[in-house]
C-alpha cells in the first residue's frame, strides 16, 4: 500500500495544484463581486448566480446543451460503423484507418477550421459547386450558422468518438461471436446481444469525451458561427476577457462543469448495467 | 441410425493441407473422441462439423440432412468452446438462456429448459452471477449447460477439460460420462489427453498430421494398434523390430527374469519406477541401442537394483504388427 501511495504522489501533486486548487479559486471569485473597472472586490455575493437566471444567458445554457447532445449523437452514429469496420478490416487496412482518421491532428486546428470557412461562405467552394451544377442559383448561407457550428464540432470531434469505439470492438474477444452463432444467433442479433453491450465502455468513453470538449470549445463557434450563435464556452471567455466580469464568469463555469457532471453522471447511470456495476464492485 | 456422416471432407488452408480426405459415421448416442496431439487437425474437423470452417471438399450430412454449407446458426447442434467463451456481461442464467432466446422458444419452456440444465449440471446455486465469479470449473459447466440448454442432436466439444487442474478435471471426465448418459445425444470430443480419450469414449479417431491413423474403440486400439504412431500414441509401448518388421509389445506383457539364460533378449536395469499399483524397470539392451520398459505389477515383491543384468522376453501372442 505504502508503495502504491508513493507511486500516486506526483500525480496527487499535479492534480492538487492544477486543478483542485484552481477550481477552488474559481468557486471563491464566483461569490465575489466587483467594481467598476472590473477589479475584484472581496466581499460575499450571490449576483453573479442570479445574473445567469436572465432569460438571454439561460437560453445560451440551453441552447449549449442541445449543441453538445446533437454534437455527441452525430459523432457516436457516423464513428460506430467506422470504428467496427476498421476493426474488423485486415491489419494493413486497419493500420491505414487509424492513421486516416488521425491524420487531421497533424495539422493545425485554427487552419483545419479556416478551412471550412473557405468551404463553406457564400463564395466558397461548396456554394460555387452547387452553382455551377445548377442545383441552386443564389448561394446559400451556411457559413454563421448553427448548423455551421454543428458541422464544425462534429467535424473535430469525431476521431474522440472512433478511438475508443475502436478500442473497445478490436479487444473484444471474437469468439464471443462465434459462440452466439453456435447458439443460433444470426449476425444482426450477435451485434446488438454480444458486440454492442460488450463495447459499451468504449462508447461511454467516446460520447463523455466527445460532450465534455464541445462545451468547452468556444474557438468553433467564433469562427464558423459568427456573433449569433455564441455558445456558453464564449460567454465565459468573454467575461474573463472582454468585460472583465470574473465573478460572472467564474459562476457560468462553475454552474457548466456541475452541469456537465449532473449529466455524465446520469449518462452513466442509464448506460452501466448490472454487469459493469458487479465487475467494479469486485 | 447414423447421426454425423462425413463423407470425403478435406481442408486445406492457404495451399496447406490440414485435414486429408475423411469419411466417417457417427451412430445417434455415440460417445465420439477426436484424438491427437496438437496441430493433427482434429479442431479443424470439429470446426467444420460446427459450420465455423467449410470444407475444401466434401459433404457433412447432420441427421440424413446435408449442412455442409450451413452456417452455423442454422445446424442443429452445439459446441462447447475450449476456453468456454461464456457471454461476460451476462448472468449463468442469461447466459444458458441465450441459446433458447435466440430460437424464439416461449419463455415458459425456457425457464423450464434453463432450471433442468443448471440442475444437470449442479448450478442451481450460482444462477445469479456473471462468469468473472466462478471457478474455471463451474464456467466449464456454464459453458456445457448453456449447449445442452437447446437439447440439439449433437454436442461438440473442443478440449473441455483443458484449462483445468488433474482433480478437476478427473471429477468433471466422470460427470461428463454420465451426462451424456443420461442425455443420449450424441457426443464428438476432441482432447490430445489419451487417457482421457480412452475413459470417455465408445471410438476413438487417432489423428497425426491431418490424417486418421486409426478408428476403433478404446480395448482396439489399445491392444491392436495399426501404425506405430498409434502404437506410441495410446500408452506406453516398447517397440521392437526384426527382419525389417516393427512389432510392438505392452510393458505389462514384458516379463523379466533374473536366469538370464531363459530370455530372448538380455541387458542391464538402468531405472527403476514405483508407482504404486505398478512398477517399472526401464532396462537397457545388450544387443540392441534401445530401452525396454516392463511393467511390473504390484503382486510382484522381486527387489531389483540399478546396474542389475537382467533377461527380458514375453508372449509372441502379444506382438503386434505396426509396420515394416
Amino acid at each position: 500500500m505504502k508503495k502504491l501511495r508513493l507511486i500516486h504522489l506526483p500525480v496527487m501533486i499535479w492534480l492538487i495544484l492544477f486543478l483542485i486548487i484552481p477550481i477552488l479559486i474559481v468557486i471563491g471569485i464566483s461569490f465575489l463581486q466587483r467594481d467598476e473597472l472590473g477589479n475584484l472586490v472581496y466581499s460575499f455575493s450571490l449576483e453573479s448566480y442570479a445574473t445567469f437566471f436572465d432569460p438571454l444567458y439561460l437560453g445560451i445554457y440551453m441552447d449549449t446543451i442541445w449543441l453538445s447532445v446533437v454534437t455527441t449523437i452525430i459523432c457516436l452514429l457516423l464513428s460506430y460503423p467506422l470504428a467496427y469496420y476498421i476493426a474488423n478490416a485486415s491489419p494493413k487496412i486497419q493500420t491505414w484507418g487509424i492513421i486516416l482518421v488521425t491524420v487531421p491532428f497533424w495539422i493545425n486546428f485554427l487552419i483545419r477550421t479556416y478551412a471550412w470557412v473557405l468551404l463553406l461562405r457564400t463564395q466558397g467552394t461548396v456554394n460555387n459547386l452547387l452553382i455551377a451544377l445548377g442545383w441552386i442559383h443564389e448561394p446559400i448561407q451556411m457559413l454563421y450558422t448553427k448548423g455551421a457550428v454543428l458541422l464544425g464540432m462534429v467535424y473535430t470531434f469525431v476521431p474522440f468518438m472512433v478511438l475508443p469505439i475502436y478500442v473497445a470492438i478490436e479487444q473484444m474477444d471474437r469468439r464471443l461471436l462465434d459462440a452466439a452463432s453456435d447458439l443460433g444467433a444470426t449476425k444482426w442479433r450477435a451485434f446488438l446481444h454480444i458486440t454492442l453491450p460488450q463495447t459499451k465502455s468504449g462508447i461511454m468513453t467516446g460520447c463523455v469525451l466527445v460532450y465534455v470538449s464541445t462545451t468547452g470549445m468556444f474557438v468553433v463557434t467564433d469562427i464558423l458561427g459568427g456573433a449569433k450563435s455564441a455558445m456558453l464556452s464564449n460567454i465565459i471567455q468573454s467575461q474573463f476577457l472582454g468585460s472583465r466580469n470574473w465573478p460572472f464568469g467564474a459562476a457560468l463555469s462553475i454552474i457548466f462543469v456541475v452541469t456537465s457532471l449532473v449529466l455524465i453522471f446520469l449518462f452513466n447511470r442509464a448506460m452501466q448495467s448490472r454487469y459493469l456495476a458487479a465487475r467494479e464492485g469486485k | 441410425m447414423h447421426m454425423i456422416e462425413l463423407v470425403q471432407i478435406e481442408k486445406h488452408f492457404s495451399g496447406q493441407v490440414v485435414v486429408h480426405p475423411l469419411s466417417l459415421t457417427i451412430k445417434e448416442g455415440e460417445f465420439l473422441t477426436l484424438l491427437g496431439p496438437s496441430g493433427c487437425g482434429k479442431t479443424t474437423i470439429l470446426r467444420m462439423i460446427a459450420g465455423f470452417e467449410q470444407p475444401t471438399d466434401g459433404d457433412i450430412f447432420l441427421d440424413g440432412q446435408k449442412v455442409t454449407n450451413l452456417s452455423p446458426n442454422r445446424r442443429d447442434l452445439n459446441l462447447v468452446f475450449q476456453h468456454y467463451a461464456l457471454f461476460p456481461h451476462m448472468t449463468v442464467e442469461e447466459n444458458i438462456a441465450f441459446g433458447l432466446k435466440m430460437k424464439k422458444t416461449p419463455p415458459s419452456q425456457q425457464k423450464e429448459r434453463v432450471e433442468e440444465a443448471l440442475k444437470m449440471t449442479q448450478l442451481t446455486q450460482l444462477t445469479k452471477r456473471y462468469p468473472h465469479e466462478l471457478s474455471g470449473g463451474q464456467q466449464q459447466r456454464v459453458a456445457i449447460a448453456r449447449a445442452i440448454a437447446n437439447k440439439p442432436k449433437v454436442l461438440l466439444l473442443d478440449e473441455p477439460l483443458g484449462a483445468l487442474d488433474l482433480q478437476l478435471r478427473k471429477s468433471l471426465q466422470t460427470e461428463l460420462k454420465q451426462l451424456q448418459r443420461s442425455l443420449g445425444i450424441t457426443f464428438i470430443y476432441v482432447t490430445h489427453d489419451q487417457e482421457e480419450a480412452m475413459m470417455l469414449s465408445d471410438r476413438i479417431v487417432i489423428m497425426n498430421n491431418g490424417q486418421v491413423e486409426q478408428i476403433g474403440t478404446p480395448r482396439e486400439i489399445y491392444e491392436t494398434p495399426r501404425t506405430l504412431f498409434a502404437a506410441t500414441f495410446i500408452g506406453e509401448n516398447n517397440i521392437f523390430s526384426s527382419d525389417g518388421r516393427l512389432f510392438a509389445v505392452r510393458p505389462e506383457n514384458i516379463r523379466v527374469v533374473r536366469e538370464i539364460n531363459k530370455a530372448s533378449r538380455k541387458g542391464t536395469v538402468q531405472d527403476i519406477v514405483y508407482l504404486g499399483n505398478v512398477h517399472k524397470l526401464i532396462v537397457q539392451l545388450d544387443d540392441e541401442p534401445m530401452n525396454v520398459t516392463a511393467a511390473l505389477d504390484f503382486a510382484d515383491d522381486r527387489t531389483w537394483q540399478i546396474g542389475e543384468k537382467v533377461g527380458v522376453s514375453w508372449n509372441p501372442l502379444h506382438e503386434v504388427m505396426v509396420g515394416s
